[in-house]
């Protein structure tokens, strides 16, 4: 146990302690107790950069249940060691800004506690090697962002929101949860590195590319890809710094780990690159197109999120063909590297967004974009913030947006120049979604700063808008900072940061020495396409009312919520309706299942293998055995056609006495004794509980014929009869009857052999045999004397009254 | 049995039904009835018959006695109760297996001796006999008491 699974595991540590905090502390805010925590977790990893710089991994053991190989084993690398240092970093400055945003009012305990449970859960998901403790801390993200989201549970749709991203996440993460074991079977191993040493053995198998598709259900689900994104926008219902934590920096981007940290495992698969890079670039463009026409802040920034991490996601395909084609061809290693810094650049400038919008909502009592407008003037800082980090998500420089954009669409160019047979044809694809994503991504950022912050002072706003505190305004302060220190500067992080998370992605082992400079020369094509994406995002912006029509032609009834709301509707109406369908609540259509069940089973055993009919030990057949069928058929005729009960049951009687008939014969005295005695006793019930049967089914009812319960019951009959002939015709071994037949006398001294069988040979049975007898007496005492207590005396007469 | 052929619609059920031949006959093949039902319980290790349907046989003889009388006269005649009958049988038939694990017997394994008593003579005793005595009782018990019940008259 070292301070790394301690740090792991800190946050829920600290989530108890700060319940008993907030009961005898008041009047301080209790984010205060929780800003430490993250603190404490990102300077210990801070400290660790200078050992990965180098080159060097750190494997850290602990025992959890290495029956099953699920260990608590951490492994950080450079990929890990960045993860970890968003989540951490982030973490802090959230839980910073949601001092100033949220008030005393609200449950603020149940808030943080939520918010340091997901901290463990997504420190563990990126720090473990284990597979199945993987699994383990992100079903812990899936559960607590849950909890977040639906944070104001009295608002029904941030209830909605979070039903939505729980079924979608869990379904993802169930998928996910199947490839691993898939995978596990494959490799013979849990953890990811061993994985990764045998990766050899997944590749080309059927149960490998299965694999795939499964892991990456679970990457998308959670990234919000195209076309599972659509819980995001829902889940924005949470808080502001709940959107700026999990949707924007760190739980969307467990699906980039995800796909990040299994590129070297499923290296050589074709499927897992091709799926990624398209699916990102569909993404990208669907979800920046859709960012541009919405109204509410953070719907925008959510659709923002999505576009930007298909962005990632097509970036991460581009570096699983770093492997397939040799990792010294410059132009995947550009990939991994746009890659991870745009990872960075993402979490700062959509941090500060998010924190930002939340300024301007708790600030204006509005998030409308419509209802906003001129705030340059009144919030000075908030719009600064909001200028530089917009320019970095729309890709201007000097900020470091525009240095990944750069890198990601050089990656994309390179990607169509290069011959791979198949994307002959189709190559040119690839440069232009990524040059169509990268205008509306430009447009939407315009319009955020343009619309809100530009033009006149609406006064519309419910509050009278004013600057924000220092509390809200140091968070996303320091990340607008960040954002121009990386742009001006990014070879500060490229040593340190960037070239091991690239090398643990791409499983490489020599030093990258990247250098990330702002300028390429002329001949850069990625250089072109910027100025074409801001002339022609310009010029889109300004004459945006002529073309903003073509959004009208998205229905609502053809878009994936639609879609989603939909099924989740119908499949609760026809499950509803199979269920009522099935379970009528007659037990006869039980019993039809039940011995219809019966049948088929019968029937298919049956076919399968062969009936064996060996008739060659039947006895003789004599007159009597003849003449007392022929009297249990008859009676049981009569037993089918007659309309009356009494004829029922007296035909009952004589099924029975004939077989006391038929004991007797094959000669068994107490059989046909026991039988004789019971069949009285029996008839004798019947006739008694004859008379307290109601009115209205004492009248011989008209007995209508089913053609389903004749063929059932033919069935049965029929499956019986066969069953019994052929077990009778298959005997395998002598009977031990022989042994009884022996030792009556000499061990059990008597001389009857079914008695002596019954209380000493095997008497065990018939110690319960008495019991369910005496049961029986007792359950129907029971059933009568409370039948008759519960009667009231206007019951009782009814009753008799109905019996006579 | 009265109240079941009253519900019936035997609307004219006197308290004291003139039956004399049903009584007098039913007094005496009551004893006949007893004495066989007996008889096929001790024989039963030797003939057939048992304590099941010994105590069926019993209780037959006893519903001969409720038809021919009414409910509260056979209270009279016989002052037991049926469910400590069922009690009584069910305690003998698990308390004699389990008794003889004291003696150092296995579970369910049954002794025998002979003794000789001052009138009956040199006699086989054998544990599963009084194991059949709770089967007896048990099922003697239990058929009363679902008839007289289900026959509507109260225990």
């Amino acid at each position: 146990m070292t301070f790394i699974h301690f740090a792991i595991i800190l946050p829920l540590i600290a989530a108890f302690l700060i319940a008993i905090i907030n009961k005898y502390v008041k009047g301080i805010h209790l984010g205060w107790f929780v800003l430490p925590i993250p603190f404490i977790i990102v300077s210990y990893l801070f400290t660790l950069i200078p050992t990965i710089r180098n080159g060097e991994t750190l494997l850290l053991n602990l025992n959890f249940m290495p029956r099953i190989g699920m260990n608590f084993d951490v492994y950080i690398d450079g990929l890990g060691l960045l993860f970890a240092i968003l989540i951490s970093g982030i973490g802090t400055l959230v839980v910073l800004y949601s001092i100033g945003y949220l008030s005393n009012k609200e449950k603020l305990l149940n808030f943080y506690i939520y918010l340091l449970m997901f901290m463990t859960a997504m420190l563990g998901v990126v720090l473990l090697d284990n597979v199945l403790m993987l699994y383990l801390f992100w079903e812990l993200t899936s559960i607590s962002s849950f909890l977040l989201i639906a944070f104001w549970t009295t608002k029904e749709r941030s209830t909605y929101g979070a039903q939505k991203s729980m079924i979608i996440t869990m379904f993802g993460g169930f998928m996910m949860l199947g490839g691993f074991i898939l995978l596990s079977n494959l490799t013979g191993t849990f953890s990811i590195r061993e994985m990764i040493i045998a990766s050899d053995s997944v590749v080309g198998v059927g149960a490998g590319t299965l694999a795939v598709v499964l892991v990456l259900l679970g990457a998308f689900t959670k990234s919000a890809q195209f076309p599972f994104y659509v819980w995001l926008p829902d889940a924005m219902e949470a808080p502001t710094p709940v959107s700026a934590y999990l949707h924007s920096a760190t739980m969307v981007k467990a699906g980039l780990y995800l796909v990040a940290r299994f590129t070297p495992v499923f290296m050589l698969s074709t499927t897992w690159v091709w799926t990624i890079l398209i699916v990102g670039l569909i993404t990208l463009c669907w979800a920046s197109f859709n960012a541009f026409i919405k109204d509410d802040l953070k719907a925008v920034l959510a659709f923002s999120t999505v576009s930007q991490l298909g962005l990632i996601m097509s970036l991460l395909g581009i570096s699983g063909l770093a492997i397939v084609r040799g990792a010294n061809e410059q132009i995947f290693t550009v990939a991994v590297v746009a890659a991870v810094f745009h990872i960075i650049n993402h979490a700062t400038f959509k941090g500060a967004l998010f924190m930002v919008t939340g300024i301007i909502d708790h600030q204006t009592g509005t998030r409308s974009i419509k209802k906003l407008g001129g705030l340059m003037t009144i919030m000075p800082i908030t719009f600064t913030m909001t200028l530089i980090t917009s320019l970095s998500m729309a890709g201007i420089p000097p900020f470091n947006g525009f240095l990944s954009k750069e890198m990601f669409l050089e990656a994309m160019f390179e990607i169509s120049n290069s011959n791979f047979s198949s994307l002959a044809s189709v190559g040119f694809l690839f440069p232009l979604l990524a040059i169509l994503g990268s205008i509306f991504t430009l447009l939407y950022s315009v319009k955020i700063v343009m619309q809100v912050f530009l033009g006149e002072d609406k006064k519309e706003t419910p509050k009278q808008p004013k600057e924000a505190s220092a509390l809200l305004l140091i968070s996303p302060a320091i990340l607008s900072f960040l954002v121009v220190l990386f742009g001006l500067v990014p070879n500060l992080l490229t040593k340190s940061i960037i070239d091991p998370a690239a090398m643990s992605i791409i499983n490489a082992v020599e030093p990258l020495n990247t250098k990330i400079s702002h300028w390429h020369g002329f001949d850069s094509p990625a250089l072109w396409a910027t100025v074409v994406i801001i002339l022609v995002g310009a010029t889109l912006y300004y004459f945006r009312d002529t073309w903003i029509f073509i959004y009208k032609y998205i229905r609502s009834n053809y878009t994936i919520n639609y879609l989603y709301d939909q099924g989740l509707n119908y499949s609760t109406i026809y499950s509803n309706r199979f269920t009522k369908m099935v379970m009528t609540g007659f037990l006869r259509t039980y019993m039809v299942y039940i011995f219809g069940f019966l049948v088929v089973l019968g029937l298919i055993t049956i076919i399968k293998t062969g009936l064996n009919l060996d008739l060659s030990n039947l006895a003789p057949i004599g007159i009597q055995d003849m003449i007392l069928v022929g009297v249990i058929l008859t009676a049981l005729l009569i037993i089918m056609i007659t309309k009356s009960r009494m004829v029922s049951i007296i035909m009952l009687g004589a099924v029975g006495f004939s077989m006391a008939l038929f004991f007797v014969f094959f000669r068994a005295p107490d059989l046909a004794l026991t039988q004789l005695a019971i069949e009285t006793v029996t008839t004798t019930l019947f006739l008694v509980c004859f008379y307290h049967l109601p009115k209205q089914s004492k009248l011989p009812e008209h007995r209508k014929f089913k053609l389903t319960n004749f063929v059932v019951a033919v069935g049965v009959g029929a499956v019986s009869i066969l069953i019994g002939l052929s077990a009778f015709s298959n005997r395998l071994f002598e009977s031990i009857s022989q042994y009884h037949v022996d030792h009556v006398y000499d061990l059990a001294a008597g001389k009857n052999m079914v008695n002596v069988i019954l209380v000493d040979f095997r008497g065990y049975d018939t110690v319960f045999e008495t019991l369910v007898f005496g049961i029986a007496g007792i359950g129907i005492y029971i059933l009568m004397r409370l039948s008759i207590n519960r009667k009231d005396d206007k019951n009782e007469e009814r009753a008799e009254e109905s019996r006579l | 049995m009265k109240s079941a052929l009253k519900r019936a619609g035997y609307k004219q059920v006197h308290k004291q039904m003139n039956d004399v031949h049903l009584q007098f006959i039913s007094k005496v093949a009551f004893f006949i009835i007893l004495l066989f039902a007996f008889n096929l319980f001790f024989a039963g290790h030797y003939t057939p018959g048992g304590g099941f349907v010994g105590g069926l046989l019993m209780s037959a003889a006893i519903v001969l006695l409720l038809i021919a009388f009414d409910v509260k006269t056979l209270r009279k005649m016989l002052p037991i109760r049926f469910r400590i009958l069922i009690a009584s049988g069910l305690f003998l038939a698990v308390a004699v297996p389990t008794l003889l694990m004291f003696f150092g017997y296995p579970f369910f394994t049954h002794e025998f001796t002979n003794v000789t008593l001052p009138i009956l003579g040199e006699i086989g005793i054998h544990s599963a006999t009084f194991f059949d005595l709770g089967v007896f009782l048990t099922v003697c018990g239990s058929t009363l008491l679902i008839i007289i019940l289900v026959g509507g008259a109260d225990d």
